[in-house]
């Protein structure tokens, strides 16, 4: 078959299938590159024609996203996470074993098309690092012997399915809890080392979205405001607060989304909540929906995840056949309500920004994950212009709980400030790595000891764009009051260099960025330069002036929450652990820059000019003879 | 008082700071009351004859000879100043360190200049290379690349009014101060 028209066949089925609406561009492009195995300029073409779009606006779309590919991809795409966790793990070990057995380097493709090789960030399997994608199968603990045998396997059959988990035989076992369920089928682990009261407990299904109906949508908000639930997805905003922004405004349509992107480095909270909870989460979408009056929810499903999505779809339609989602969900559950609420998964595709709010907005209308301006903010004018309530996942499932048992229930957890549990993703150092659900306000030695952290040092709270902390702030408790978090928690002991942590932290915001505001796109770069100037012994004492200094700039004139957390890193280590920093900081007398070196910067134009230096090489009259 | 001692460079600059200083007209007569010039291209001394209070720099550096006067400066000041954009910044010389996205990048610009480009006229195809020719630089460095400076003084050119507050500030012994006005270039 003529390429061309067989790109073309492919294409138009993919757009057809989603209306040939280019505010479905993720849908479209993921169909397109399963099918294809990369976005080529051809296949852009025939995407722009098909959704009346410019091949520049589709190309601007698969730029963006670190899954999608131009040039053709091996059959198998390996994605190895190089979070500082993995690194920690002996992440090395295993690139190196990928590179010698598939016999190419990081970012190359198999000559035979089987494999392509790269590095992702976080992949949320912190707590059974080091863990590989291949394609959407997850593989963890992974181990160079593992290596061998993954690829050997895919060599022989060419199939995904035989390296996957099995119960009897087979290179590895399912995890626990749904893990084994049929459309999951996966190793992953869920890791639940501490149930608390609300959302790993046992609940009444249904039961708070009865209870809701029962009210009046005014009073479901009211009684979620009165409840004190803030957000668990990093900014903490009273989420009865967003919910009346977004009803009081005027609209046709409103949107409830669900955000499950979880990018922030070692947070897999949302996986666990998202593999052994979704009907709960589904719940409190409808609960949201029900109370701000909104027809359509999107679940926004970071790409990492998507070995999830059959299950979910099937959690999905089994709602639907019970009545629970669709027309009439009221009659179901025994109210008069006679409202109708659907949800469709949205599948990301590798980019961080995309968790932030207006960026994951932007990204399931299909354009590239950039963050939006705000005012006007999404409950006032989010999905496509209607008002729009973004919540995390944890946040969602705290809801039905809080229409089950009542506010006072839900006030009695947690501090005054912070109602509720709070789930930890807790990795790193320590012998019980895994999620922990505690009651706001516990403090962080207490969950070191639950975690048998014993001879932490250090503690990256909230993930790369959290707190970097030391053992004078263990006593610190975990709540809005004090250190907020969301969710992430991971242990390092004094053998780990921290400078070490917090230079990969910074190549992590860089990568990340979507490099709209300079102050983002390049502050980073220098805050990353004047670190590995550190590091590299050639620092003065005025360069933490000089990073402080860019650091308060960056935060101060960056559009979004990226830039106004990624110099944080650096900011708060420099606070925590400032005798790090010192040990090698010098000062220079002379005047000279250490970071110039006169050497290296002549060695290029040596071999162009074939001659030596009459400054700076003390031996060319020598040299010059013997030539 | 004792007359300061003034130095100035131009080094990968194109003399208009240098040019522009003397557009500070008739002043000069009123700054010759209070200082004197040491090293600088304006009196031809090509060598420090004593220890200065400012020296003024012109342009980054995008060969050696450039770092080994930059450093003779910094030894032998009490103030250096940065002065204009190819100083602060590289201004236009550092351009070529736009061809980044190239093994030879050095080799890559040197083609380009004397070879490669469709204006060159260069029929035995060479590419200067005296013995006399200081070696030039992987890239372009900016002055504080190099070494540390007190201030910069910003301008392509700065005007003749912006380089006579800020000499006759520093001359007392104070920092320049600049109206935003004075350096407002737009
Ligand atoms: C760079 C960046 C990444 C973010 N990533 C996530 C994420 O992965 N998951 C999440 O729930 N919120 C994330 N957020 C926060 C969201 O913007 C938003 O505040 C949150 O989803 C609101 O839900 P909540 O009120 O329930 O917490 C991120 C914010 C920023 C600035
Ligand atoms: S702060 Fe960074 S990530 Fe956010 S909009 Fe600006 S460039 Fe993009």
């Amino acid at each position: 078959m003529e390429p061309s028209t067989y790109t073309q066949g492919i294409v138009q089925e993919a757009c057809r299938r989603f209306g040939n609406d280019a505010h479905r561009m993720m849908d479209i492009l993921w169909e397109v590159q399963d099918r294809l195995g990369c976005i080529d300029g051809q296949a852009m073409e025939c995407i722009a024609a098909e959704t009346g779009s410019y091949r520049v606006e589709v190309e601007g779309v698969v730029t963006f996203y670190a899954f999608f590919a131009t040039t053709p991809q091996g059959q198998f795409i390996i994605r190895i996470c190089e979070d500082i966790i993995d690194r920690h793990a002996g992440v090395e070990e295993i690139r190196a074993a990928f590179e010698k057995t598939l016999g190419i380097a990081v970012g190359q493709t198999t000559n035979d098309g089987l494999f392509s090789l790269h590095l992702t960030p976080c992949i949320g399997m912190c707590d059974q690092a080091p863990a590989v994608l291949i394609n959407d199968l997850v593989v963890t603990g992974l181990t160079p012997g593992k290596v061998s045998k993954i690829v050997s396997t895919l060599k022989k059959s060419r199939n995904l399915n035989d390296i996957k988990p099995q119960s009897k035989g087979g290179l590895f076992k399912p995890g626990e809890g749904n893990n084994q369920h049929p459309l999951i089928r996966s190793m992953v682990k869920n890791n639940i080392r501490l149930a608390g009261e609300i959302l790993l407990n046992t609940y009444s299904p249904e039961a708070g979205l009865a209870g809701a109906l029962q009210q009046t949508p005014a009073e479901v908000v009211e009684m979620i405001l009165a409840s004190g639930l803030r957000g668990r997805g990093g900014a903490g905003f009273s989420t009865g607060r967003k919910w009346q922004m977004a009803a009081a405004t005027e609209a046709e349509e409103r949107y409830v989304i669900c955000n499950a992107d979880e990018g922030e480095p070692g947070t897999f909270k949302d996986r666990v909540l998202l593999t052994e909870k979704a009907d709960l989460l589904f719940e409190g979408m409808t609960i949201a929906a029900y109370a701000v009056g909104a027809r359509h929810g999107i679940l926004y499903l970071r790409g990492e995840y998507r070995y999830l999505r059959p299950y979910l779809e099937h959690c999905l339609e089994e709602r639907r056949k019970k009545g629970l989602l669709g027309a009439n969900i009221g009659k179901t559950v025994g109210g008069q309500y006679d409202g109708e609420f659907d949800i469709r998964i949205q599948i990301g595709a590798g980019a961080y920004i995309c968790g932030e709010e207006s960026s994951l907005i932007s990204s399931c209308e299909g354009r590239r994950g950039e963050p939006k301006n705000r005012p006007p903010y999404p409950v006032q004018s989010g999905y496509l212009g209607y008002p729009t309530v973004v919540n995390n996942v944890e946040t969602l499932c705290n809801v039905p709980r809080i229409l089950e048992k009542g506010i006072s229930w839900f006030r009695s957890i947690g501090t005054s400030e912070s109602a509720g549990t709070k789930l930890h993703s807790v990795s790193g150092d320590c012998s019980r790595p895994g999620i922990y659900e505690l009651p706001m306000g516990c403090t962080v030695q207490e969950l070191l000891d639950l975690a048998g952290a014993k001879d932490s040092a250090c503690v990256q709270v909230g993930g790369a764009s959290g707190d970097m902390i030391g053992r004078t702030e263990f006593g610190r408790r975990l709540c809005f009051e004090d250190l907020p978090t969301a969710g992430a928690f991971m242990s390092f002991t004094q053998t780990r260099n921290i400078l070490e942590i917090v230079d990969y932290y910074m190549h992590f915001f860089i990568e990340e960025s979507c490099g709209y505001c300079t102050p983002c796109r390049v502050g980073n770069v220098f805050m990353k330069k004047g670190l590995e100037k550190i590091i590299q012994g050639q620092g003065e004492p005025s360069d933490l002036e000089y990073l402080k200094d860019l650091g308060k700039t960056i935060i101060e004139t960056s559009r979004c929450g990226l830039g106004h957390t990624s110099p944080k890193p650096i900011l708060t280590s420099m606070k925590h652990f400032p005798l790090v920093y010192a040990a090698l900081l010098k000062e220079r007398p002379d005047g000279l820059q250490a970071g110039f070196n006169i050497q290296h910067a002549l060695d290029e134009s040596r071999i162009i000019a074939k001659r030596r230096s009459l400054i700076y090489d003390p031996d060319y009259s020598k040299s010059e003879k013997a030539d | 008082m004792k007359k300061k001692r003034i130095a100035t460079a131009s080094l990968a600059g194109c003399f208009g700071c240098h040019m522009s200083l003397l557009d500070i007209d008739e002043r000069i007569i009123d700054l010759m009351k209070v200082a004197e010039f040491d090293r600088s291209p304006l009196n031809d001394f090509k060598k420090f004859t004593r220890r200065c209070d400012i020296g003024l720099i012109e342009g980054g550096c995008c060969n050696e000879d450039n770092v080994h006067v930059l450093r003779e400066f910094r030894k032998n000041c009490d103030v250096l100043v940065a002065v204009g954009q190819c100083a602060i910044m590289g201004g236009l010389p550092v351009m070529r360190n736009a061809i980044m996205h190239s093994d030879d990048p050095l080799r890559e610009c040197l083609d380009e200049a004397y070879r490669a480009s469709p204006k060159v006229m260069n029929p035995d195809n060479q590419i200067p290379n005296d013995p006399a020719l200081p070696l030039l630089l992987d890239k372009v460095y900016t002055v504080v690349d190099v070494v540390k400076v007190d201030y910069q003084i910003p301008g392509c050119p700065p005007s003749g009014d912006v380089l006579w507050t800020a000499l006759t500030a520093l001359i007392k012994g104070e920092p320049p101060e600049l109206d935003w006005a004075l350096i407002k270039y737009d």
